[in-house]
C-alpha cells in the first residue's frame, strides 16, 4: 500500500502537470477515535473517521473532497492542518520557509510557521466567529498572533482583506451581530486569507448560505483564487458546487478514498459504484424525465462497525464474490484517475451525460 | 382525473407574526391551487414564507403568528363520488385552532412531513405505537388492527423487517428510517394532502433519492395530493408538477414544472436559476472557470415593508417610478403562467394609470 | 437571524424603526456588555429591583447618619415601644409640620402590662439633620449628626418601627443590620467565585483524573443536607472569637455551597467552548491557550458566572439569617437581620411587639429583589442566542 501511494503524485507530476508540483500530500493518514464505555473508560473499539487515506492538490488547484455524512472529509480537512492530530500518516506540505515537512511531526512552533500558510475557512457562519470581538479583532487575530502586524499597521492590513472580500473597512469596529450569514462568511474568508497564505481548506463554506448568497460566495473564492494564485481543498456535500469549482474530485466513503479524477473525468465517466450511484442522486434542475436513476439498498455503513472486504459491498449493484471479502486496492485505472474497486477496469459505469 | 379538480385552494392568505420589534408579513397574499393526485413544488430562500404557508393550512401556525386574512378552501369530499356532500366545502382559517374540526382534518385529510424526522416523533415511545395512536384517532378500530396497520404501512414505505421496528424506538433508526417512518405515519390514514416541507434537506443524497422515489410511488398508489417545499430546486424538478415560486411572502411566479426551467419569466425565478451551479456544466467545460450568475444585495430584513414589488432593490429589471411604486398584480403572461411583475403588465401606460389611481 | 429581529430585541415596538436609523450604527458596534445592558434595560421588574437593591445597600453605607438612634442604645423607660405614629394635626385640628407625641409609660388596666401612652401635649417636631448620640462615620469621623430625628436633650426620640424587648430603636439596627446582612452575601459568592472559578476551570480545562476528582467532590458536597451541615459547622465555631472572624467564617461556612454550581458551569462551558468553531479558528490563528481562555472563552460565559453569583445571594442571605436566627450563626452584640430575629423566637415577642419583625419584610424584599434582578441577567446574559 505505502510502496504504491509513494509513487502517486511522482506520476501525476510526470504526465499531467510537468511544472506542477503537490503542495499538500498524504500518505496513508488515519484518523480513529476510540470508542469508550463505563466507568473506567475503557476502549471497546475505534470509530474509522478517516481510513488509510491518500491524496494529494497540486499548487494553485482546487480539489473537491466529496462523500456524505460521517464519511471522513471533515476530519480529513482538520487533519491537515493538525486542528486534529492524526492517529497516524504523513502530511507533507510544501512550506515556503520551512520546505517539504510532514506537518504530522511538526513541533508547536514550526506548526504555527506552517499555519500562516495553511488556513481553514469553516461551515457555520455563525458559530466560526467570536460574537464578543470586532472584525478588527477577529481578522486582526492570526496578524498579531503570528507576530506579523500590530498597531495602525494591524488596521491597514485588515482594512486591505476585508477590501479584497468584499467588505468596507470602515466595518472593522463592528461586531459579527451587524451582519448577515453571507457576510459573515466573507468576514471568515478575511480572516484565513490575512497572512497571506498558500492553502486553504475550505470546510463545507456554502452549505449554510442560501441559493444566491452561495454564489456570491462561490464566485468571491475562484476569484481570489485567481488573484493570489491559492490552492483549496474544498469539502462539501453537494455534488454540483464541487463539480463547478473543483479541477479534480475525491470521493469517500466510510472514512476510505475510494475515487479520485479530474472533474470532468469522474463526472462523465466514473470508475467506482459508489460515485455513480452519488452522482445519479443528486436531483437535477431539470424537468425532463431521467431515463435511468440508480437508487442504493440500505444505509451508509457505521464507521465504527463498517462490513468486511469493500465496504460499499452491501449497497453495490455490481457486487460479487471477492467484494464481500478482499478489500480492493486504491489503483490508478489510468492516468491521474484512481479508484477502490475490484471491478473499476470492467465496468461501464454512468457519469453525468448518460445519467441526465 | 380531470384537470379542474381541486382539492384545496388558497386564496390571499396573510400570516402575519406579531412581535415585540415589529410586524412580520410572513405570508403576505398567497394563491395556491392544490389538485388531487397532483404536487405542486413550493420554492423560495429562507425566510420566503413558503414554511409559515405550510403551517396556516395545518392551522399549527405558532404563536405569535396568526393568520390575517384570506382563505383556505378545503374540498372535504372531492374524492367520495356521493353527490350529497359537495356542499363540504370548509374554509380552515375560519376554525379554531384547536377545535374538533381542524382535528378531524389534520392528519387525517391533511398530513405533514417535516424536515427533522425526530422532531416528528416522540422519542421515548416506540414507531408503532405513534402511528398506532395516528390510527385509532381518526378510525374505529381494534387494537390489533390498528397494528397490523401500522405494520402495513411500514412495510409500504419500504423499511425492512416492519414486524420488528413497529417495536423499535425512534432513536434505533438512522435518518433516513426514521424519515420512512414519518411519512408512514402521514399516511396512515390515507390523507387527501401531503405537506412536505422540506422532508429531505436533512438528508444524504442517496438516501435523499430513496425517499424522493419512495414519496412518488406512494403518491401514485393513493392519488393523493403533495404540497412540497423546498429550497432545492433540483428536488423541484423532480418532484412537482406545478410550481409556486415565493420571494417576501408572495408568490412571484407560478406554472408547470416544464414552464418554470425552461421559460422563467420573473427576474427573481431567472436569477435564482442562473445562480446554482448546474452538473452539466462539467460536461462541456474546457478548462475555463465560469462564474455564476448572483443577485445583487440580499434579503431585506422582515421588518421592513418596501414599497412597489418586494424585489426591485435587487431586481436587474428594476423601472424607477413603477417598481418602487406599485405593487405587482397578478398576471396571466402566458396561458397558465402566472407572474407578479411589471414588465408583462400589459403596457407601461397602464402601469402608470395604476400607478396614479394608487396615489 | 438578520440583523434587525436582532436589533429589534434590544429596543422595543415602535422605537424600532427609528431606533434602527438613530442606533444603527452604535448597535453594531456594541460589545457584549453594551447588548446585555441594553436587553436588561428592557427587563423592567428587574430594573426596578435594581433600584431598590441600590437604595438598600445606600442605606446600608450610610446607615449610621440615616439612623436616627446609635444601634446599641437602650432606651430605659421605653422598652418594646411602639412605632411612634407621625402626625401633622394637633388635637385642636391645625396642620403643622410633621411632628410625634411625647409618650408616658403607664400601665394596661386590665392586663397590668406596661404601655406606653402619648400625651397629646408634648408635641416634638421632627427635624432634619439634629443632633443625637454621638459616632464615628465610618469610624473614622467622630459627629453626632442624624439625618432626621427630634431635637433637644429631653425630647421624645423618635421609633419609625419601635425598639424592641430590652428598649433598642428597631430601625436603627435594621439600618446597621443590613451593613452585615446584604455584605456577607457579597463576601460569600466572592469566595465562591474564586472557587468555582478556580476548580470549575481546573476540572474543565485539564480533564481527565482531576476532573473526576473535583466532580466526585461536588456530588458528594451536593448531596450533603445543606441546613443540618451549615448548623454542625455554625455550632463548631467557638465562642470566643471576635465578632469579625466569626463573621468571615460564617461566610466561608455558606460559600461552601455556593462554589459548586459555579464550578459546574464553568466547567460545562469550558467543555463545549473548546468545541466551538471559533476556538478552533483562534488556535489555527496561532493564538495560546492563555489568550484562548482569557480572551475568547471567559468573555463566553462571563455573563453565566454574573447569573450563578446573583442566584446564589438571596441563599446566602436567607442562610445567614437562619443561621443567626437560631443562635449557631452570628451573636450579639453583632446586628444583623438574623440576629435581631432571635427575638422572635419568644412567642411573647410577637404577640405583644409585633414590630420586632420588622426585619422578616425586609429580609423578603431584598431576596426577591435578587431574585429578580437575576431573572432579568439571565434573559439577558446571552445576546447572541437566537
Amino acid at each position: 500500500m505505502t510502496e504504491q501511494v509513494d509513487t502517486l503524485s511522482q506520476i501525476q507530476v510526470n504526465d499531467h502537470h510537468q511544472a506542477q508540483k503537490p503542495l499538500v500530500e498524504t500518505k496513508a493518514l488515519k484518523k480513529h477515535f476510540p470508542i469508550q464505555r463505563g466507568l473506567l473508560r475503557r476502549v471497546v473499539g475505534h470509530v474509522k473517521a478517516v481510513d488509510e487515506v491518500s491524496f494529494y492538490v497540486m499548487e494553485g488547484e482546487t480539489l473537491g473532497l466529496v462523500g456524505e455524512s460521517g464519511c471522513g472529509k471533515t476530519t480529513t480537512g482538520r487533519c491537515l492542518l493538525r486542528a486534529i492530530m492524526p492517529t497516524s500518516g504523513e502530511i507533507w506540505f510544501d512550506d515556503p520557509k520551512l520546505g517539504r515537512v510532514n506537518i504530522a511531526e511538526l513541533d508547536r512552533e514550526q506548526l504555527v510557521q506552517v499555519r500562516r500558510n495553511m488556513r481553514m475557512i469553516f461551515q457555520d457562519p455563525y458559530a466560526s466567529l467570536n460574537p464578543r470581538m470586532t472584525l478588527l479583532d477577529i481578522v486582526g487575530a492570526p496578524l498579531k498572533a503570528m507576530g506579523i502586524a500590530r498597531g495602525k499597521e494591524l488596521e491597514r492590513r485588515v482594512a486591505e482583506m476585508l477590501e479584497l472580500v468584499g467588505l468596507r473597512p470602515e466595518y472593522m469596529r463592528r461586531y459579527p451581530h451587524a451582519f448577515s450569514g453571507g457576510q459573515r462568511q466573507r468576514v471568515g474568508l478575511a480572516r484565513a486569507l490575512a497572512p497571506h497564505p498558500k492553502f486553504l481548506v475550505c470546510d463545507e463554506p456554502v452549505s449554510a448560505l442560501d441559493v444566491s448568497v452561495q454564489a456570491q460566495i462561490l464566485n468571491l473564492l475562484q476569484e481570489l483564487q485567481e488573484e493570489m494564485g491559492l490552492t483549496y481543498l474544498f469539502v462539501a456535500h453537494d455534488l454540483s458546487v464541487v463539480a463547478h469549482i473543483s479541477d479534480r474530485v475525491a470521493v469517500m466513503y466510510v472514512g476510505k478514498m475510494v475515487e479520485t479524477a479530474p472533474t470532468q473525468e469522474l463526472f462523465l465517466s466514473p470508475k467506482h459504484p459508489y460515485t455513480e450511484a452519488l452522482m445519479s442522486a443528486i436531483p437535477r434542475p431539470d424537468p425532463s424525465p431521467r431515463e435511468k436513476r440508480i437508487l442504493l439498498r440500505g444505509e451508509v455503513a457505521s464507521p465504527a462497525n463498517p462490513p468486511s472486504g469493500c465496504y460499499f459491498h452491501p449497497r453495490c449493484n455490481y457486487v460479487k464474490d471477492i467484494c464481500r471479502t478482499k478489500e480492493p486496492a486504491f489503483e490508478e485505472i489510468s492516468p491521474g484517475h484512481y479508484a477502490k474497486c475490484h471491478r473499476a477496469t470492467e465496468l461501464a459505469l454512468s457519469g453525468v451525460a448518460t445519467l441526465a | 382525473m380531470s384537470g379542474n379538480e381541486v382539492i384545496a385552494e388558497v386564496k390571499n392568505l396573510r400570516t402575519y407574526f406579531h412581535v415585540p420589534e415589529g410586524v412580520v408579513r410572513a405570508v403576505d397574499g398567497v394563491d395556491l391551487v392544490i389538485k388531487p393526485g397532483r404536487t405542486l413544488g413550493v420554492v423560495g430562500e429562507s425566510g420566503c414564507g413558503k414554511s409559515v404557508t405550510a403551517l396556516s393550512l395545518m392551522r399549527l401556525v405558532p404563536s405569535p403568528g396568526r393568520i390575517e386574512g384570506g382563505e383556505i378552501i378545503y374540498y372535504q369530499s372531492v374524492r367520495e363520488t356521493s353527490a350529497s356532500s359537495l356542499s363540504d366545502i370548509i374554509d380552515i382559517t375560519r376554525l379554531k385552532p384547536n377545535s374538533r374540526e381542524i382535528r378531524a382534518i389534520r392528519g387525517n385529510h391533511i398530513s405533514m412531513v417535516f424536515q427533522e424526522p425526530m422532531a416528528a416523533m416522540l422519542p421515548v415511545r416506540t414507531v408503532g405505537s405513534q402511528i398506532m395512536e395516528a390510527i385509532t384517532l381518526h378510525q374505529n378500530v381494534s387494537h390489533q388492527e390498528a397494528r397490523e396497520r401500522a405494520i402495513e404501512m411500514l412495510a409500504r414505505v419500504n423499511l425492512p423487517n416492519p414486524d420488528r421496528i413497529v417495536d423499535n424506538y425512534p432513536f434505533q433508526l438512522s435518518g433516513g428510517m426514521r424519515q420512512r417512518a414519518v411519512i408512514a405515519m402521514a399516511l396512515s390514514c390515507n390523507p387527501h394532502l401531503l405537506i412536505a416541507d422540506e422532508p429531505t434537506t436533512a438528508l444524504d443524497v442517496t438516501t435523499e433519492a430513496q425517499i424522493l422515489d419512495l414519496m412518488r410511488k406512494l403518491q401514485a398508489d393513493y392519488n393523493m395530493a403533495i404540497m412540497f417545499i423546498t429550497h432545492n430546486l433540483g428536488v423541484i424538478a423532480e418532484m412537482a408538477d406545478e410550481v409556486a415560486v415565493m420571494y417576501l411572502g408572495k408568490v412571484v411566479e407560478q406554472t408547470d414544472i416544464r414552464s418554470i426551467f425552461i421559460n422563467p419569466l420573473h427576474p427573481y425565478t431567472q436569477a435564482l436559476l442562473r445562480s446554482i451551479p448546474q452538473l452539466d456544466d462539467v460536461m462541456t467545460r474546457s478548462g475555463e472557470r465560469r462564474q455564476l450568475h448572483t443577485i445583487k444585495g440580499m434579503v431585506p430584513d422582515p421588518y421592513t415593508v418596501l414599497k412597489g414589488c418586494p424585489f426591485h432593490p435587487r431586481c436587474p429589471h428594476f423601472m424607477s417610478e413603477v417598481c418602487d411604486q406599485v405593487v405587482p398584480e397578478v398576471i396571466e403572461a402566458e396561458p397558465d403562467h402566472i407572474v407578479r411583475c411589471h414588465l408583462y403588465a400589459p403596457s407601461p401606460e397602464e402601469a402608470q394609470t395604476r400607478k396614479e389611481a394608487m396615489l | 437571524m438578520s440583523k434587525t429581529t436582532f436589533l429589534g430585541k434590544f429596543f422595543g415596538h415602535g422605537e424600532a424603526v427609528e431606533a434602527e436609523v438613530q442606533h444603527e450604527e452604535a448597535f453594531y458596534r456594541a460589545g457584549q456588555w453594551q447588548l446585555v445592558w441594553w436587553k436588561f434595560k428592557r427587563h423592567r421588574l428587574a430594573q426596578v429591583s435594581m433600584a431598590v437593591l441600590a437604595v438598600f445597600y445606600f442605606v446600608a453605607i450610610f446607615a449610621e447618619f440615616l439612623s436616627p438612634h446609635d444601634p446599641m442604645r437602650r432606651f430605659q423607660g421605653r422598652l418594646a415601644h411602639p412605632p411612634t405614629a407621625i402626625h401633622i394635626r394637633d388635637t385642636q385640628g391645625r396642620f403643622r409640620a410633621p411632628f410625634i407625641y411625647g409618650t408616658e409609660q403607664g400601665r394596661d388596666p386590665v392586663t397590668f402590662r406596661p404601655i406606653h401612652v402619648a400625651d397629646p401635649d408634648s408635641i416634638h417636631p421632627i427635624r432634619l439633620l439634629v443632633r443625637g448620640d454621638p459616632y464615628r462615620f465610618w469610624g473614622l469621623f467622630p459627629t453626632d449628626v442624624h439625618l432626621f430625628g427630634t431635637a433637644g436633650e429631653d425630647a421624645m426620640p423618635i421609633y419609625i418601627l419601635g425598639t424592641d424587648s430590652i428598649g433598642r430603636d428597631v430601625l436603627s439596627r435594621i439600618f446597621y443590620g443590613g451593613r452585615i446582612s446584604l455584605s456577607i452575601g457579597l463576601v460569600g459568592i466572592a469566595i465562591s467565585f474564586v472557587l468555582g472559578l478556580l476548580l470549575g476551570g481546573i476540572s474543565g480545562f485539564f480533564g481527565g483524573a482531576i476532573d473526576d476528582v473535583i466532580q466526585r467532590v461536588i456530588e458528594v458536597l451536593t448531596t450533603l443536607p445543606q441546613i443540618p451541615l451549615w448548623m454542625a459547622l455554625a455550632a463548631a465555631l467557638p465562642r470566643e472569637w471576635p465578632q469579625l472572624r466569626i463573621y468571615f467564617a460564617t461566610t466561608l461556612i455558606l460559600s461552601i455551597f455556593g462554589w459548586t454550581g459555579l464550578a459546574r458551569i464553568v466547567r460545562g462551558r469550558l467543555l463545549s467552548m473548546r468545541e466551538e468553531d471559533f476556538v478552533l479558528a483562534a488556535r489555527l490563528d496561532g493564538e495560546s491557550e492563555w489568550t484562548i481562555i482569557v480572551r475568547y472563552m471567559l468573555p463566553g460565559f462571563a455573563s453565566y458566572i454574573i447569573i450563578s453569583l446573583t442566584g446564589s445571594l438571596p441563599g446566602m442571605i436567607l442562610g445567614e439569617t437562619a443561621l443567626s436566627f437560631l443562635g449557631i450563626g452570628l451573636n450579639p452584640p453583632t446586628i444583623s437581620w438574623g440576629v435581631m430575629l432571635q427575638q422572635a423566637q419568644n412567642i411573647m415577642n410577637v404577640a405583644h411587639f409585633p414590630w420586632v419583625l420588622w426585619p422578616v419584610p425586609v429580609v423578603v424584599i431584598a431576596v426577591l429583589m435578587f431574585n429578580f434582578v437575576g431573572d432579568g441577567l439571565r434573559d439577558a446574559a446571552d445576546p447572541y442566542m437566537s
